[in-house]
């Protein structure tokens, strides 16, 4: 959490958004939890740069978020290695033990903060926000990430099913990300992905022959959109635009 | 009657062949056992209202049999300790074995005294749900083979299932289950994505397999392929290159 950036609350964006605006974004500073990743802030795609719409959230990445305004919001984390051991009858999950401590981590979290709608007292309905970091990398005790022949091939895409109900039955988002690159078994990704709502990958240029191509000279890599959800609907929101590159100033995280 | 009929897409979504077949046999008045894995019962009954159809009226007078995997599975994982008499259909995340999942679509769909339902039907949304899950193709292959013989061969039956495919797919397990599944479909519903990308007035190719050569030695396969564009209520299908919007 040091790690966040800090939010820009300064008048020189918030003019535009008037002070209503303003008002309403530190209240979402109590109740709301913030999401573990960096890149928060993302504008709006629009085909003419100059009409610049307000959507998102604004952080400056060259200063950390100050500690009251982590400490005045409620936030659970998790870390593994200070998390309880498994209860004996989740060994019938046949999961990965740091996955299965998650998931019961996760559920009681929802489950005590009447984010799965068992308070109806609650007057004001927020969302949970859950962010996962580098999942299925070791720091999860899983090796998907350092062999094409995983012990366990299946915990992370149990992991997945479960946390979709989890989810599906609660008011709660989730934003994951993982390590595609170390995963030499390609099936998983295919399965991580339709487990997956919306996939979205980050190629950098940094080590790729693209860094030194005159056409990419203004961006640092590229966005795919691998899926996009397909919900209580026919229909899906597919976007003209198909491709993306992504470029990262100290306050602004541009996909165009 | 007593048809397989395979769903399969590649590169695009084939789920509103699923939302068709299940307000299709739901208004021809089958009885209708849905396996829905990876969806909410409101995702389909949202839908399923748009083409003129109520689920929860269907569960209710007892035509439609919904199992919500995602609930299923959360019961099973965190729920109070199961009754000994009663197996969740999900049980195969511990054990492996589909025998729980089989037996729960051979109740559902074995006609109850009073019934007056025409003919069962099983849906399956999406059978490589189980791959994810730990279990083995070969279990998969057998469930859906108990299924056919079960609902297709025994209570004269129709079986529809989805399967997802990818061209150059790592996914040896999947591509496995789903060659075997073609072999064995009196039909095969394939929803291709266009190879040209995305296009905002055609969605999609769909090819529609009629497997002729199944039950008689000489006949050949009859292929049709049409396009089709999504709408909010509706999908509409057009000879290729003869959408509304080149015309």
């Amino acid at each position: 959490l040091q790690e966040l950036p800090a939010p820009l609350l300064d008048d020189t964006y918030g003019k535009e958004l008037g002070d209503e605006a303003a008002a309403v974004k530190s209240e979402d500073f109590q109740d709301s939890m913030k999401i573990a990743w960096r890149y928060q802030n993302l504008p709006k795609m629009e085909t003419s740069p100059t009409t610049y719409t307000k959507f998102g959230h604004y952080y400056d990445i060259s200063k950390k978020m100050p500690p009251e305004l982590c400490q005045s919001v409620k936030w659970h984390s998790f870390y593994l290695h200070e998390e309880l051991s498994l209860e004996p009858k989740m060994k019938a999950w046949n999961m990965n033990s740091g996955y299965a401590r998650l998931l019961q981590s996760i559920q009681r979290i929802i489950s005590q903060e009447g984010f799965d709608g068992s308070d109806p007292q609650k007057k004001q309905r927020n969302v949970l926000r859950i962010g996962i970091q580098s999942l299925g990398s070791v720091l999860w005790g899983d090796d998907v990430c350092c062999s094409d022949t995983p012990e366990d091939p299946h915990s992370l895409t149990k992991f997945l099913y479960v946390l979709r109900g989890l989810l599906r039955k609660s008011l709660s988002a989730c934003i994951i990300t993982v390590p595609a690159h170390l995963i030499q078994n390609k099936a998983i990704m295919e399965r991580v992905t339709n487990l997956s709502d919306v996939v979205v990958g980050l190629e950098s240029f940094i080590g790729s022959e693209r860094e030194t191509n005159p056409l990419y000279k203004d961006y640092h890599g590229l966005v795919h959109v691998h899926q996009i959800p397909r919900l209580n609907s026919l229909i899906c929101d597919v976007s003209d635009t198909k491709d993306l590159a992504f470029r990262l100033k100290r306050k602004l995280f541009t996909i165009e | 009657q007593g048809q397989f009929t395979l769903l399969r897409d590649t590169r695009t979504d084939g789920s509103f062949l699923v939302h068709h077949f299940l307000s299709f046999y739901l208004r021809a008045g089958c009885k209708v056992c849905f396996v829905a894995l990876l969806q909410s019962f409101s995702h389909y009954s949202i839908v399923a209202q748009k083409l003129g159809v109520s689920l929860a009226a269907a569960k209710e007078r007892g035509q439609l049999v919904f199992l919500e995997g995602l609930k299923s599975c959360l019961d099973l994982l965190f729920g109070e300790e199961e009754q000994p008499g009663q197996p969740s259909p999900l049980q195969f995340l511990s054990t492996r074995e589909l025998r729980a999942l089989f037996d729960f679509v051979r109740v559902s769909l074995t006609p109850a005294d009073g019934d007056s339902w025409k003919g069962p039907v099983l849906l399956v949304d999406d059978l490589g749900v189980l791959l994810s899950l730990g279990a083995a193709p070969v279990a998969v292959l057998d469930f859906i083979h108990y299924c056919r013989v079960s609902v297709c061969c025994q209570l004269k039956g129709n079986i529809v299932v989805l399967v997802h495919s990818n061209e150059d797919s790592e996914d040896e397990e999947n591509e496995l289950v789903v060659n075997s599944l073609c072999h064995h479909s009196d039909l095969i519903l394939w929803a291709e994505g266009l190879a040209t990308g995305f296009c905002k007035d055609v969605h999609g190719q769909i090819k529609i397999i009629k497997r002729l050569s199944l039950r008689q030695a000489a006949e050949q396969d009859l292929v049709q392929i049409y396009q089709y564009k999504i709408q909010d209520r509706n999908v509409t299908f057009f000879a290729p290159g003869l959408s509304a919007a080149v015309l």
